[in-house]
């Protein structure tokens, strides 16, 4: 079993598609309990550096270490202790929402998954539509499935695609209580995300990715929105 | 390996539940399948009698092209809502995820050949009970080795753009040699003096090639899988 970690080092990462590159050397270090936020236009590298964080892609150049372990040396024990939401939900839309919990719990090893699956769709308010298909729910109502799926086996790591599509303001703030939840737990969160209002406050990091690139910006004074003005204009 | 049939069974139970629900692939599969075998009876059956020798090549192919449809249908799904990223992404040995998508897809196939084998046999006149437990040796081997094959295949090629069109150009070669053993091997059974010998020998070499593909396909799935 990994040792939870405690800091995720990322040192000059970098990720080819042919000849197309879609991250360059980036560098970054967070620790327990940070929520970093990536912030960038659309293909900036985001969806690419959260994959190479999950272990799902291997990087060109450069390494991840997850304390003191790589996504290699860690193997199964090692993406044990990372939930992750994707831009697609990773979920089966035949399946009801229980079904699908139960199933990513026990793949996880959760113990006593289905009881957890219940517990879970109840604190995200779905307690009631647990046993209906999630082919018939709202994109926000998947988005929440979704959430408590990345969850259910308490991650070190969370990382989160665009985690507040599809959110009503209500559902909204609830995702940033859990988030502040979680950073108190000791979670180390990554999220790329568009929806500078609504983090503005909530990250305790904010990386500016474009064209692969981290932008340098000083922290300075101003709302979140400002500063990622100034760093795509510094491009 | 407790840990391995569990993630195994995980994956069945869960593949088999979507299909409960939604019958795509097992509805398309069969329709198919049956499509084949009866546009070959009409065009092969003369008079009531058939081509000689001809059932056994049917019954191959429609269990191919079928099989190649369902590896299709069954990955399309997982990759709908991106799902098979989140199978990679689970603490399981990447290899038993593979092995349950695979008996997944041996139950599947074994459902069409079961309304497959009587059809082929009521329209070409082929003595299916004459060595049935021999025949299903065969059918086992010969979907076990194509099925193994197209498992590793459809997975790898879940996000390729081509991937239909890539499916059954990388997947027909490589399944020639079983295709070949299957043929024979149930020609053997269904000829007018069955050959069990020759039958078995055939089932033999299916074997060795399960063996193969499959150990391979364990071997290769993890470092094909991580983009």
């Amino acid at each position: 079993m990994t040792e939870d970690f405690e800091r995720l080092t990322v040192a000059s990462l970098s990720r080819h598609y042919g000849r197309r590159k879609a991250l360059s050397k980036v560098t970054f270090t967070c620790s327990s309990g940070d929520i970093v936020g990536l912030l960038g236009p659309n293909g900036a590298g985001k969806s690419t550096l959260l994959a190479i964080l999950g272990t799902l892609l291997a990087p060109s150049e450069g390494r991840v270490e997850y304390g003191a372990t790589t996504a290699d040396a860690g193997g199964a024990a090692l993406r044990a202790r990372i939930g992750m939401l994707g831009h697609d939900l990773f979920l089966y839309p035949e399946l009801t929402a229980h079904e699908n919990l139960t199933f990513f719990g026990r793949l996880y090893g959760v113990k006593d998954a289905s009881t957890r699956a219940l517990q879970a769709l109840e604190r995200a308010g779905l307690g009631e539509r647990a046993h209906d298909a999630v082919s018939g729910f709202s994109r926000g109502m998947r988005q929440r499935v979704a959430l408590e799926r990345a969850l259910l086996h308490q991650p070190r790591l969370l990382l989160l695609d665009e985690p507040f599509t599809g959110l009503d303001q209500a559902s909204t703030g609830a995702l940033v209580g859990r988030l502040r939840e979680e950073q108190a737990r000791g979670v180390l969160t990554v999220l790329a995300t568009h929806d500078l209002d609504v983090v503005d406050g909530l990250l305790t990091r904010e990386l500016f990715l474009r064209n692969g690139r981290l932008m340098e910006v000083d922290a300075g004074e101003g709302s979140l929105r400002d500063r990622y003005r100034a760093a795509i204009a510094t491009a | 390996m407790r840990d391995f049939v569990r993630v195994a069974w995980l994956v069945v139970r869960k593949d088999l539940m979507v299909e409960a629900r939604s019958l795509e692939v097992v509805s398309t599969t069969l329709f198919f399948a049956l499509t084949v075998v009866l546009v070959f009876a009409f065009g092969l059956v003369v008079e009531g009698r058939p081509v000689d020798d001809v059932a056994a090549a049917i019954l191959w192919i429609a269990t191919a092209f079928s099989g190649t449809l369902a590896l299709g249908r069954t990955f399309e799904r997982e990759r709908q809502a991106d799902t098979l990223r989140a199978l990679m992404l689970a603490p399981a040995d990447r290899p038993a995820i593979y092995a349950g998508k695979l008996a997944g897809m041996l139950l599947l196939m074994g459902l069409v050949e079961l309304v497959l084998v009587p059809l082929v046999g009521l329209l070409f006149q082929a003595p299916i009970f004459a060595h049935p437990l021999l025949l299903a040796g065969l059918l086992l081997a010969g979907t076990t080795g194509f099925a193994a094959v197209g498992t590793l295949f459809a997975a790898m090629l879940v996000r390729a753009r081509s991937r239909d069109v890539m499916l059954p150009i990388l997947l027909y070669p490589i399944t020639v040699p079983v295709m070949i053993a299957g043929v024979r091997g149930t020609a053997a059974l269904f000829q007018g003096t069955p050959d069990e010998g020759l039958a078995q020998f055939w089932m033999a070499l299916l074997l060795f090639f399960d063996v193969v593909f499959v150990t391979l396909a364990l071997w290769t799935f993890e470092p094909v899988m991580t983009e």
